[in-house]
């Protein structure tokens, strides 16, 4: 059965943070390049950001920017960060709602987020992108810069500013309701021959 | 009987070090090559792109001893003990704990323990406890087997008791039911591992086992063969693909391993692995 390749593109490059237009132009199956300023969060800064926003005592500005769901390895001596790759969205979902009524633009994760997820981040003009789960070393390449920003205590789950360089992701949820998952699997799917 | 044979326990704890960094900074060769299998097989020119990445990643890992993955997991450790090994030294649990804090500082690598799960959840800050599964078996060796699992992966795992009368169309349906739900969230192509029989908990642990055997070295038992062969079909007609962005590879393989249940239970677990699966062994 023969199906429609998804070809290679030329992938976008875009700066943050996201401007308004920009957003307006990606779709979902975008390849984009990323380059700029990003904040890191994952359950446990995720959780206690989120407690902040709401007391009102937020430790970093959320305006515009884009939250990568991301918690690294130790650097080595000489290196920036160690390994780098998106842990998965999904687990973040309930913590959507504040990020986006203090103005995050984007989110950068692996996987998939709950149809209720999507449907707010779409209401706020907000993308969802996805990068490769698993290749860490690789994307460590892209992070020119990492630092601390708020909660060291919390270890590999602080929040850290990334400033990325031509950081490879795809655009998984747009703001016109279009899904990379959904529209992609039926391309792809064969009936099972016997298991259901 | 053999002669029995002394093992001090500091040289579990060195080899323990030693593996989970080995696991962590290079994938096992069998993975490599069911990644260059998928490399030609896959139809779909964003999922080349993707299994191409995960190629690449695995030869920076290795140059640069960073982890391949930042989630360094959670470090399962299986022992085979012969039985004519007499254990001197440290407590073997707490030699293996050891090991894993040694390797973890050493390597750089995360530590991803959190303490109290339904407390505060606080980093147990050396990535100890491992989880610890030992077997005694014959001979006077002893064997380490360092298994790295990632939270992402994990967390899609399911585990049930059937009734005897669902069948293998029960256990297939139940296996299927888990990867849909999974998605594209555990970083596919994935690597399924199936325990049938037992109980709850020895379907659990056969699972997780199952995950260990090579990609390249078909099960012995026909029957189940044939049962990995047919689901792993089923997985890849899913439409998942590398990454979850659509693809014809979503699985690199089903393990299955079974052993005799109850008369009226039918017991199956479903272990997950991401497609950066990472082991290493090591015999003493």
């Amino acid at each position: 059965m023969m199906t429609t390749d998804n070809r290679p593109q030329t992938a976008k490059s875009i700066t943050t943070p996201l401007s308004p237009e920009t957003i307006a132009e990606l779709r979902a199956g975008d390849a984009v390049r990323i380059s700029g300023t990003v904040y890191t969060t994952r359950d446990a800064s995720a959780k206690r950001l989120s407690a902040d926003l709401r007391a009102g005592t937020p430790p970093i500005t959320l305006e515009g920017q884009l939250i990568f769901y991301m918690g690294p390895t130790p650097a080595r001596p000489g290196h920036v960060i160690g390994a780098a790759g998106p842990t998965t969205s999904r687990r973040m979902d309930v913590y959507v709602p504040d990020m986006l009524s203090h103005g995050v633009k984007a989110f950068m994760g692996k996987g998939r987020r709950s149809a209720q997820t999507r449907n707010v981040m779409q209401a706020s003009g907000a993308v969802y992108l996805a990068a490769v789960g698993g290749v860490g070393a690789l994307l460590a390449r892209h992070i020119g810069e990492a630092t601390v920003a708020a909660y060291p205590e919390l270890g590999p789950e602080a929040i850290y500013r990334l400033v990325l360089d031509d950081f490879p992701a795809i655009v998984a949820d747009d703001i016109y309701g279009g899904d990379i998952y959904e529209e992609e699997w039926p391309k792809w799917t064969s009936s099972p021959t016997a298991a259901s | 009987m053999a002669k029995t044979r002394e093992l001090d326990t500091s040289l579990v704890s060195q080899a323990v070090s030693k593996l989970v960094q080995e696991a962590n900074f290079a994938l096992p060769d069998d993975v490599v090559e069911a990644l260059e299998i998928a490399l030609k097989r896959e139809e779909s020119s964003r999922g080349r792109e993707v299994l191409q990445m995960m190629l690449d990643n695995n030869g920076i890992a290795a140059d640069e001893s960073t982890p391949l993955c930042q989630d360094t997991g959670l470090a399962v450790v299986f022992v085979e003990i012969g039985q004519a090994v007499i254990l001197t030294g440290q407590n073997l649990n707490d030699a293996i704990n050891q090991g894993v804090k040694a390797g973890y500082s050493a390597g750089y690598l995360r530590n991803s323990v959190a303490a109290d799960p339904t407390g505060h959840r606080v980093n147990t800050g050396d990535n100890t406890p491992a989880v610890l599964h030992t077997e005694i078996v014959s001979g006077d060796r002893l064997k380490i087997t360092v298994f790295i699992k990632g939270g992402g992966s994990e967390s899609v795992g399911a585990a049930t008791v059937l009734q005897p009368a669902a069948g293998v169309a029960g256990i297939k349906q139940f296996v299927m039911e888990a990867v849909r739900a999974a998605g594209p969230n555990p970083c596919p192509p994935l690597i399924i591992g199936v325990g049938i029989g037992g109980t709850l908990d020895a379907a659990g642990l056969l699972a997780k086992k199952a995950l260990l055997r090579p990609l390249n070295v078909a099960n012995s038992n026909k029957k189940l063969d044939a049962l990995e062969e047919e689901l792993e079909s089923a997985i890849n007609g899913t439409g998942v693909g590398p990454a979850g962005w659509g693809g014809r590879i979503t699985c690199l393989g089903v393990r299955i391993l079974e052993r005799p249940s109850h008369i009226a239970t039918l017991p199956v677990a479903v272990d997950i692995s991401c497609y950066c699966l990472r082991r290493a062994s090591e015999t003493l």
